[in-house]
């Protein structure tokens, strides 16, 4: 299969590959995927609770190239955003800047969940309700 | 480490003195060798002639030269030429075994065994059979690959026309044993077939040590071309009769028409001739090869696995899991090396290799198994870069990997409540 050289870019050079302390308050981690599966995706992040930026965001994913592309892309886009905004993020945003053929849209699906599963993770921790007031554009 | 020494093809030339792209993945198919190429190009160019043309010197060129092969590949498996029909290749040749022996041994039985790790070519053709009213076992096997001769035994009853089961498999290499199962068949008035096309030419095999009643061979396997290959179907003690699948001019005894491949089955006899000549040399240097790699391996990384027996092996074969690895994103770091995975992602069904999952191996293992096939034209220095850039792709994966982290702070994987996709 040929990838695309987004794809090729990030297997590479993976951005934010790391592991955040997951006991600490402000971090939120989302684990998704499944081994027997192939794909298991971990993305953490650390929010500041007064902003509600998040100002760090750490992956480590097992899986194809595509699913470690999505999944460091995705690192990428939400660091510096606050909470909501990066739950704005959609797979589709993923599959195209990522150049992804149909039969690896579900890495992409993975990474979304990955975002959303992290956020809720970090809300549930601090008790931020699922609606909480819009932020100001960053 | 690369230099650019361009070399003819799309090859370059490393400072270790190997050209890149590696090819090691001799059970998917072999390069030609030289020799067979030199023996069919005059069937490709002035030896044009219809092997069936009876009345001119085209014709009794071509049909000398298919003689001549037919005695080439009898010799590598002990049998006699008129027992060899040349088919397209093993995939016809295994369709033409099943079904041929099913239509014609219908009024004595329509039991067939066979086993989960066949090719799809058997084990397709076997749906099929069962569609037209055929019963159909599938012999499960044990962990290291290999079936349960009890299970076989006790598999067989008054129905049972036909027992196919492979001699080599060609994702883990393991050897069934089949000069037991052979016995066993022939003690009990059984059939045996067996797709023994990654083990001719590689390992010891010999249709009257080994009880055998048809057998599939296909050229591409041995170092000879696509698109030809052979059934062997025994004449005597038993006599065994298939039913023809293609009809037409009535060639090949009957047993399959259409115009012979010439070029196609000079190239299949030349290939047989050289491997019959140096099997037994080659299975050595591969055999060590082939350990050189494993060894490598193994010092280098933690958790990684062999999949499938190491004693009843291919010698060319070796099947390695890199657990918390998964497959396809290592081929994608080792893209200078041709290699296959069990992974589901390479496959078109995105269904990890039902091989692997046949010895019990969970999912997760088999998405990280790589098939690495040596041959004929690997060398040492290939064997050393092909280990030492796994290792380095598979150590920059496990950084990579939240499963190999979990495991290192030990974490139970199989405890962790996975949220399934």
């Amino acid at each position: 299969m040929a990838y695309s050289d987004q794809v090729i870019d990030h297997y590479n050079h993976p951005r934010n590959v790391g592991t955040l302390d997951k006991a600490s308050a402000d971090v939120g981690t989302g684990l998704v995927g499944a081994p027997e599966c192939g794909d298991v995706m971990r993305l953490q992040i650390r929010v500041n609770h007064e902003t509600q930026v998040i100002e760090e965001a750490k992956f480590k994913t097992f899986g194809c190239g595509s699913a470690i592309a999505s999944s460091s892309l995705a690192t990428e886009w939400i660091k510096g955003r606050t909470v909501n905004d990066a739950l704005s993020i959609k797979n589709t945003d993923i599959v195209k800047e990522l150049s992804l053929p149909p039969v690896k849209i579900h890495c992409s699906v993975l990474a979304e969940d990955a975002i959303r599963a992290a956020i809720g993770d970090w809300k549930k921790k601090n008790g931020v309700a699922e609606l909480s007031p819009p932020t100001p554009a960053r | 480490m690369e230099t650019k020494t361009s070399t003819g093809s799309s090859q370059v030339e490393t400072l270790a003195g190997v050209h890149l792209p590696i090819y090691m993945d001799n059970q998917a198919t072999t390069p030609l060798d030289p020799r067979v190429l030199e023996a069919m190009m005059p069937y490709l160019t002035t030896k044009f002639g219809n092997a069936a043309s009876r009345n001119h010197s085209f014709g009794w060129e071509a049909e000398q030269a298919v003689d001549a092969a037919r005695e080439q590949v009898a010799r590598l498996i002990g049998a006699t030429g008129k027992e060899i029909i040349f088919t397209s290749g093993a995939t016809e040749s295994d369709n033409l075994a099943l079904k041929g022996i099913a239509e014609m041994y219908r009024e004595r039985g329509s039991h067939i065994i066979t086993q989960v790790t066949e090719h799809k070519a058997v084990l397709d053709t076997c749906r099929r059979l069962e569609k037209s009213g055929c019963r159909i076992t599938y012999l499960p096997v044990k962990a290291d690959g290999t079936i349960d001769l009890e299970d076989l035994k006790r598999a067989i009853d008054d129905k049972t026309i036909l027992v196919s089961i492979m001699a080599a498999n060609n994702e883990i290499g393991v050897l069934q044993p089949i000069r037991e199962i052979g016995k066993i068949c022939h003690e009990r008035g059984v059939l045996f077939h067996t797709d023994a096309v990654q083990a001719v030419g590689k390992a010891p095999f010999n249709v009257i040590d080994d009880c055998v009643d048809a057998a599939s061979i296909s050229a591409h396997k041995i170092y000879g071309p696509k698109g030809v290959g052979a059934l062997y179907v025994r004449r005597r003690n038993p006599r065994v009769q298939i039913a023809a699948q293609i009809d037409g001019g009535g060639h090949e005894r009957g047993m399959r028409s259409g115009t012979l491949n010439v070029p196609g089955i000079v190239g299949l006899g030349k290939a047989c001739e050289i491997a019959q000549n140096e099997m037994a040399e080659e299975a050595v240097r591969l055999s060590a090869l082939r350990d050189r790699l494993k060894t490598r391996l193994e010092a280098e990384l933690d958790y990684v696995h062999v999949n499938g027996s190491m004693e009843h092996r291919l010698p060319g074969n070796l099947n390695m899991s890199f657990v918390y690895v998964e497959g396809e994103s290592l081929l994608m770091g080792i893209n200078d090396v041709a290699v296959s995975s069990g992974s589901a992602c390479t496959s078109a069904t995105l269904e990890p290799s039902y091989v692997l999952k046949a010895l019990g191996l969970g999912d997760d293992v088999a998405h990280s198994s790589i098939r690495f096939g040596l041959g004929r034209f690997n060398t040492e220095a290939e064997v050393d870069y092909v280990a030492a850039k796994v290792i380095q792709v598979v150590r920059h994966l496990r950084e990579l990997s939240p499963l190999y982290e979990m495991v290192r702070d030990g974490i139970d994987l199989t405890k962790v409540q996975w949220a399934a996709h």
